[in-house]
């Protein structure tokens, strides 16, 4: 197979596969992959968090809380998550501590790249989920509310027990939607160097030339992979969450 | 269920003096006063818009009024301090559109409320709630969602849903209004156990057959105000205002 590889490269000189036989391009490769996976799984759990308590604080009495849920949605749809990392990391990244190392000259923010790439691609795609939520929680006719208020319950069971597990279920195709998007924006991260997979692919063929079109091809693949696992599995789980007879 | 102090079962159970709700501008209700013993059917008809399903849903806190007093069992029930789930025990409630909870089978939307609310046995409510059911002739249908079931099996399950919380009063909101004709009448039939056992029931409806057959009282609204009320027997028959004669014209 490796001897395959390294003779494609010597006879078809655009068609090096060098990840398929150098172990040094290959490690860069997998644990671009890695980061990627890692980078996504954290920005998918802490946007949907951020989704359903700012659509919770929407529904709030106080006028300020709202109009700060308002504000920071407008400023993260409205703005290109891509200004939004370099931002998170050049700016808000000089006002964090650091921490100096035993060798007392070495310097490390609390907040590494990684973790502002997390943090801004979270509020980023965060923002969305906060109107996809409120969207499905208004979906929920106000006679189911006032049915569960008349037989006693809460507000925190109305909430809990029926709107929530109603709204969620409305809002399952949208939220796919922009955990797609999100999957695919967490390439941008390359731009404060978080070594995902475009990240390190980049690495490559700007060291081997001769590897750019195999390189491209993989980072296709691995995407047209990540993505595809994603939309099963949230297929599968909206099948899973359908109610008989209800919304067909 | 806990009596409330200085209210015994020989006074009303449900008590409304000059009832005044607005929606804004719009005045809905314009003094509306009524009094409901125990274990009374009473039938409020009238044409749309007059303010009969404000009437019923301000009675258990839905809607709130603006002026008057609204007492069940002797407990105001517009009192700012008044512990809604207290009053929501008291008065079940049934909805023209039924809003049973979609995502709950037909059995879970019966026990719900015991189980969250009253934080009864699990297994005790799902015996009673198996048993209203079976009351209800919707046994076989436990673990249908409701959207496997028709309009008047929904209602049925809405009913059974309500009467899971012991009330001492129901309340019926034109709930045969969204049916098919054919399934109106085992909702009816249902209800009319209902009154027969007893039970207290205020009903807003459009169906003056069933009306005439089973309430004690009628009473007739129009534009906010009580116009006219009597026992069916001569209300159909002996009506004096005009207004009421003019709606039992069009509608008998």
């Amino acid at each position: 197979m490796e001897d395959y590889f390294r003779e494609l490269a010597e006879q078809a000189p655009r068609w090096n596969f060098i990840w398929m036989y150098d172990e040094r391009q290959q490690g860069k490769i997998l644990s671009g992959i890695w980061m990627t996976i890692n980078l996504s799984i954290a920005c998918v759990i802490f946007s949907v968090i951020i989704g359903v308590v700012g659509a919770w604080m929407q529904g709030a009495k106080s006028a300020i809380v709202r109009g700060i849920v308002q504000a920071y949605i407008q400023f993260f749809r409205n703005t290109p998550p891509f200004v939004q990392l370099l931002f998170f990391y050049f700016a808000l990244g000089q006002f964090t501590p650091a921490v100096v190392g035993e060798d007392g000259w070495t310097v490390t923010p609390i907040i590494s790249n990684v973790g502002w790439a997390i943090i801004a691609l979270s509020f980023f795609a965060g923002a969305f989920n906060v109107e996809i939520f409120r969207a499905g929680i208004e979906a929920v006719p106000d006679s189911t509310r006032e049915a569960a208020e008349s037989l006693g319950f809460s507000r925190l069971q109305t909430y809990t027990e029926v709107v929530l597990p109603l709204a969620f279920r409305v809002s399952l195709p949208a939220l796919n939607n922009n955990l797609v998007n999100l999957v695919k924006t967490t390439t941008q991260a390359l731009a404060i160097a978080v070594p995902e997979l475009l990240y390190q692919a980049r690495t490559i063929w700007s060291d081997f030339p001769s590897a750019q079109y195999p390189t491209m091809i993989l980072v296709w693949v691995v995407y047209i992979l990540l993505v595809g696992v994603l939309v099963f599995g949230m297929h599968r789980w909206e099948r899973a969450m359908r109610i008989p007879g209800y919304g067909q | 269920m806990t009596a409330t102090a200085g209210w015994t079962p020989d006074q009303p159970i449900v008590s409304l003096k000059d009832v005044h709700k607005s929606f804004g501008e719009l005045e809905v209700l314009k003094g509306v006063s009524f009094d409901v013993m125990k274990g009374e059917v009473i039938c409020i008809i009238g044409p749309s818009g007059s303010g009969k399903s404000t009437l019923i849903r301000c009675i258990n806190a839905l809607n709130n009024i603006q002026k008057g007093s609204i007492k069940v069992e002797g407990q105001e029930v517009h009192d700012p301090k008044l512990d809604k789930l207290e009053l929501r025990k008291k008065v079940g409630m049934v909805f023209q559109q039924y809003n049973l909870f979609p995502h709950k089978t037909a059995l879970e939307n019966v026990m719900m409320a015991p189980v969250l609310v009253l934080k009864q046995d699990k297994a005790d409510v799902e015996e009673r709630a198996r048993k209203l059911m079976a009351k209800v002739r919707l046994q076989g249908k436990e673990d249908n969602y409701p959207g496997e079931l028709s309009g008047g099996q929904q209602q049925r399950v809405a009913i059974a849903r309500s009467l899971a919380m012991n009330p001492d009063v129901m309340l019926f909101d034109e709930v045969t209004a969204a049916l098919d004709p054919e399934t109106v009448k085992e909702v009816l039939v249902t209800i009319k156990e209902l009154a027969q056992e007893g039970m207290t029931c205020i009903l807003v409806t459009h169906e003056m057959g069933f009306a005439r057959e089973i309430a004690d009282h009628i009473y007739f609204t129009d534009r906010g105000v009580i116009v006219e009320h009597g026992p069916p027997a001569t209300f159909f028959t002996e009506a004096k205002d005009p207004r009421t004669k003019k709606f039992l014209e069009q509608i008998l």
